[in-house]
């Protein structure tokens, strides 16, 4: 690759993938949402409040920790992990809605909505509406919501009205469906921050862009720290938002390799997984094309992961397009594996990561080993593990 | 010209407006869709708009989801739909249907072997939700080399340029969704209609059919006086829902309902 990495083009397509597959009712309002974003991206006045907000408010830089004991441990490359957990509200999630509620209220929009898996998305979105003082609704799969109940109280205590969603698989997916059918009709006050980087163009970009704040700060400060580059990225995709961020700035530094790891929930071999690059084909869901686990009717087939965040069954355009250029490499970490990550994070370093994020430590736990100790790797730990208490408590058999 | 456009024009030229069932295939079973087709036309409609039962219906409200959802429990998928509308095609040569649903099962069939399997099934024309006319030129393309209509649904905040993409694009007619919403949803504006209507036909010369919020015979009259086709699928699929331990009794109260909105419709 000599040429500079510049997807998507105009009109939103990564190569096959991406694009713009909505109804028509949906066609203007995306419009205006592109020029807003194309013009505030430029916008000084717009990136300094941006900037302000997320040092000040969500606490960035997050630190770039050398997991020194891990890495000793593993006997292989050093491991340095981009702290995301360390945000407010705990994930990566929050850099993005921010810059989306920012543009919403540049927009002159009153109303947001968005959807939410894990709840670490509704958590950020519900907190930057609370702050803006903006009117918030966020899907949740019934499902989702019960294994949740934590961030579903949170956002209840920042004034988003949490609507639990029962069609379908009442997962994720079920959850965008139903906030497509509200932006759908409501389209005039309302703005859709969608969590990750899937949907409709300008989404896969503009979150993109929001969330590259990861990967260029862990650039300089790997750079700093260790005086060099990293030599591989890793990083979990369910819609992919965090990977893409971390990855993106890495993508002309050809001797990086990234990484992204899908939940193989029960094992790819029982089809009871939400590993879509590993084991799905293209297709089209959610406004874009890309990577989907169907059946050969076209069906979306039902998902499985420990982590809600992961239980999705598309994943953004991008890493579809990545994997095709065989720029990235998608793997899979099963349930019981992510646990293995969770357990090896929490008692060798004191950190407890998020369910979706153990899926990350988990390929690291296989990848470390097999590198020189004089090489590096970053992985995203995108968030915490507070909001898991419940699922693992049940897991290990504690009532709490 | 296809059997969609020669349909349009005779009812233009008869000054009638086409009524235009929406139906779930499949829904409440397999059984039960095509004696309802034959059924329907024996009633007095004129096209039969089949819904291709998908599993993520982002663009329909409740009831066509709580449908898609009957007819996904008998594994009625794209292919299941064309061969109940080419077993109906023997014995009903007259009567235009088209397909409308969602991309993906189009995507995972293949937009070639789509196009052969919905050419050799007889199918006229097809309107799919998640496919505006900035995606959709391949497609259209290769379904408009078997003589199949590429139809495009235009929203209340759609403007003059889009219809005009849209007649450049789309043929047969175009589904002009009333509010902005979901299907079953909302409720109708007439004179807004009108207003509307207005715009779209200084744009094309294609036919208009309008759905979304017609729920009877009045609202079907209404709409007849300003379209050139009155689209009604969620007040039939309702009837349905409301008789799943009664299938027939669904659809004698379906019949009486397309039977009234014909009727005003023609008075």
């Amino acid at each position: 690759m000599t040429e500079k990495y510049t997807m998507p083009d105009e009109r939103g397509h990564f190569g096959p993938y991406g694009g713009l597959f909505v109804a028509e009712t949906l066609i203007e309002p995306i419009k205006e949402l592109n020029a807003a974003y194309q013009h505030y991206l430029q916008d000084p006045e717009f990136i300094a409040e941006l900037d302000a907000d997320l040092q000040h408010y969500v606490g960035r830089p997050s630190p770039l920790y050398h997991a020194q004991r891990w890495s000793a441990a593993l006997g292989g490359a050093q491991i340095y992990l981009k702290r995301e957990d360390l945000n407010h509200t705990g994930a990566h999630k929050i850099n993005n809605t921010i810059g989306q509620a920012l543009l919403a209220k540049r927009m002159g929009k009153t109303r947001i909505i968005a959807e939410t898996g894990a709840g670490q998305h509704g958590v950020a979105t519900a907190t930057i509406a609370a702050r803006l003082g903006l009117e918030c609704v966020i899907y949740m799969g019934a499902v989702d919501v019960k294994r949740q109940t934590l961030n579903v109280y949170r956002m209840k205590l920042l004034g988003a009205r949490v609507v639990a969603v029962e069609s379908g698989s009442k997962t994720l997916k079920d959850a965008l469906n139903e906030a497509l059918r509200d932006w759908v009709t409501n389209v005039d006050n309302t703005f859709y921050i969608i969590g990750t980087v899937a949907g409709p163009h300008p989404y896969p970009a503009m979150v993109r862009d929001f969330q590259t704040i990861i990967g260029r700060e862990a650039k300089q400060q790997c750079l700093h720290q260790a005086g060099k580059l990293p030599n591989a990225l890793v990083a979990c995709v369910g819609g992919g938002s965090n990977a893409i961020g971390l990855f993106h700035p890495f993508i002309d530094d050809i001797n990086v390799k990234m990484f992204g790891v899908e939940a193989a929930g029960d094992g790819i071999e029982t089809g009871r997984h939400s590993a879509p690059l590993c084991a799905g084909r293209p297709g089209v869901l959610h406004g874009n094309r890309t990577y989907l686990m169907s059946d050969d009717d076209g069906e979306i087939i039902e998902t499985h992961s420990i982590s809600a965040g992961l239980d999705y069954p598309g994943v953004g355009p991008e890493h579809a397009w990545l994997k095709d250029i065989g720029r990235a490499e998608y793997v899979n970490i099963t349930d019981t594996e992510a646990l293995e990550g969770f357990y090896a994070l929490t008692k060798m370093e004191g950190i407890i990561p998020a369910l979706e994020s153990s899926h990350a430590m988990a390929y690291t736990l296989k990848l470390a080993p097999t590198m020189p100790k004089d090489e590096i790797i970053i992985v995203s730990l995108s968030g915490r593990g507070d909001k898991d208490m419940h699922t693992m408590a049940e897991f290990e058999g504690i009532k709490i | 010209m296809s059997r969609l456009a020669n349909t349009m024009q005779a009812l233009k030229q008869a000054k009638r407006t086409a009524l235009i069932p929406f139906i779930t295939v499949g829904d409440p079973t397999p059984e039960f869709t095509l004696p309802l087709m034959h059924a329907m036309v024996a009633a007095g409609v004129d096209i039969i708009e089949l819904g291709v039962p998908f599993s993520d219906p982002m663009a329909d409200g409740p009831v066509i989801q709580a449908a898609s959802e009957r007819a996904l429990e008998h594994h009625m998928g794209l292919r299941k739909v064309l061969d109940i509308a080419a077993e109906f095609r023997q014995t009903d040569q007259a009567t235009p249907l088209v397909l409308m649903g969602y991309l993906n099962p189009i995507e995972i069939m293949g937009y070639q072997t789509f196009a052969d399997k919905a050419g050799a099934a007889d199918i006229d024309g097809v309107l799919t939700v998640d496919l505006p006319p900035e995606e959709a030129e391949e497609c259209a393309a290769l379904l408009k080399a078997k003589n199949i209509d590429t139809i495009f649904l235009l929203a209340p905040n759609s403007n003059a340029e889009r219809v005009k993409k849209m007649d450049t694009i789309g043929s047969g007619y175009l589904y002009y969704v009333s509010v902005k919403g979901v299907t079953g949803a909302g409720h109708l504006d007439i004179a807004d209609v009108e207003a509307k209507l207005a715009m779209i036909k200084a744009n094309t010369a294609l036919p208009i059919g309008v759905g979304f919020g017609v729920k009877d015979a009045v609202t079907a009259q209404a709409i007849a006086k300003v379209a050139d086709g009155v689209v009604v699928g969620s007040a039939l699929i309702s009837k349905i829902a409301a008789n799943l331990d009664n299938p027939e009794k669904a659809k004698q109260e379906i019949i009486e309902l397309l039977t009234s909105m014909r009727q005003a419709m023609d008075s």
